[in-house]
């Protein structure tokens, strides 16, 4: 493959997307009310159309017929580089906000950035996806506020959440060998740039909701490198199961 | 109502606004403002359509059914999906508007006016029922993605109200 860094920074982008999407998606018909229901599964729905664009475009990097579905749906789980916070399951719906709260205040920091990039392509996806995006933020600040800010019991559900997933946290900024390469050239972005303006965001409404912002010194990584934690395999054998059974169907 | 980007043949104008966008029927694709530009090229009619968020499962569709319409008029064509400049609630025309409306969506208000109502619960969307603003959100998501769910105090109804998207 010619433009090999750049197939691989556009799944380390998109992957994180088609993950939480597939997470989301579980949520379909099982939301706590109606209302979140909707709401999960429209976020869902923007997130699959924004990896839908990604795959799109790598497809066309990678060339020899390869296509969108294809790197969806056929590759094997240590191919995938999304990072684990997205694939954490959604337990509780204090788990579900947290999590979405968790990658949103980076997803909106890193496509505000991608925005500028000289790909013309990854440019035009940011610029989209912000508007969509921006939107989930102010969703997921406003449960973790309610939560965070409401009974006793909601309280401490979000609190537990926040705790389980921080670890998770550390490895939205580190960078991979793709990474470096394309901020070189002026095409992808510095997540390690990120990572203060992060903080200050997440620590604003953890502190609106009266949570605590946990004093990890130790974090998990790993699904960047394709190394990931057990539950990833459960959400793909779920995600692939079609192609895998009946092999190049199509609707 | 557009940028000056969008570049339409005349000739084609008519035939695009029969196609209707297949998630608000009453509203042509044209009225939407996803219709970019729409020119020949030779015997070719090149038509670029953009969509109005990224996972807007009706893309597929609106690609078909324009290509039908041109075949139709007996000519050929070819559909590209463009991102770029992306899709804004100001390119749905003052007609567009108005038929949102008549169909029961409430149209977008202004950037301001719309996080006055979706965030700080402001009553100023307009039921599209009995036209009373004594309004309430009831989800920031509605039944598709470009929308929210609104109910009015008044008459009792629930109904869509269009995001705004700048």
């Amino acid at each position: 493959m010619k433009n090999e860094s750049l197939y691989k920074y556009i799944l380390g982008i998109a992957d994180n997307s088609l993950i939480l999407g597939q997470r989301l998606g579980e949520l379909c018909g099982h939301g706590p009310n109606l209302e979140i229901d909707i709401a999960c599964t429209n976020i869902s729905l923007d997130l699959l159309g924004q990896t839908r664009s990604y795959y799109q475009y790598a497809a066309k990097i990678k060339g020899d017929n390869t296509t969108e579905d294809d790197i969806a749906f056929l590759r094997k789980e240590r191919e995938y580089i999304n990072v684990l916070l997205v694939e954490q399951p959604n337990k509780d719906f204090a788990h579900t906000m947290a999590r979405q709260f968790l990658f949103d205040a980076y997803h909106l920091l890193l496509l505000q950035e991608l925005e500028k990039s000289h790909d013309m392509t990854l440019a035009a996806i940011a610029k989209k996806s912000i508007k969509e995006v921006s939107y989930h933020l102010r969703f997921s600040s406003d449960w973790v506020k309610r939560l965070g800010d409401g009974t006793k019991e909601s309280h401490e559900r979000m609190q537990n959440a926040i705790d389980s997933l921080w670890t998770y946290t550390d490895e939205l900024f580190h960078q991979t060998e793709a990474d470096i390469v394309m901020v070189e050239e002026g095409i992808g972005v510095d997540v390690t740039k990120l990572r203060d303006a992060y903080l200050e965001k997440v620590s604003t409404i953890l502190e609106e909701a009266t949570l605590k912002i946990p004093e990890n010194k130790w974090f998990q990584k790993g699904g960047k490198q394709g190394i990931h934690t057990e539950h990833l395999g459960y959400l793909l054998s779920d995600l692939q199961y079609m192609q895998r059974t009946y092999p190049n169907m199509e609707w | 109502m557009t940028t000056t980007e969008q570049q339409i043949d005349e000739k084609l104008i008519p035939i695009l606004e029969q196609v209707s966008d297949p998630e608000i029927p009453v509203l042509s694709i044209m009225e939407m403002g996803v219709v970019r530009s729409a020119i020949f090229e030779n015997d070719l009619v090149k038509v670029q359509i953009t969509p109005t968020y990224s996972g807007c499962p009706a893309m597929d569709v609106i690609g078909d059914d324009i290509q039908k319409a041109l075949s139709d008029a007996g000519y050929q064509s070819e559909i590209e999906l463009i991102l770029a400049p992306a899709w804004t609630t100001d390119w749905i025309t003052p007609k567009g508007r108005k038929a949102l409306e008549e169909y029961g969506i409430a149209a977008p208000l202004d950037p301001i006016a719309d996080k006055e109502a979706l965030l700080e619960g402001k009553r100023i969307v307009k039921c599209t029922n009995c036209g009373s603003k004594n309004t309430k959100l009831v989800s920031q998501f509605g039944s598709t993605a470009c929308k929210a769910l609104f109910k009015c105090d008044d008459c009792q109804e629930p109904f869509d109200y269009f995001k705004c998207l700048k």
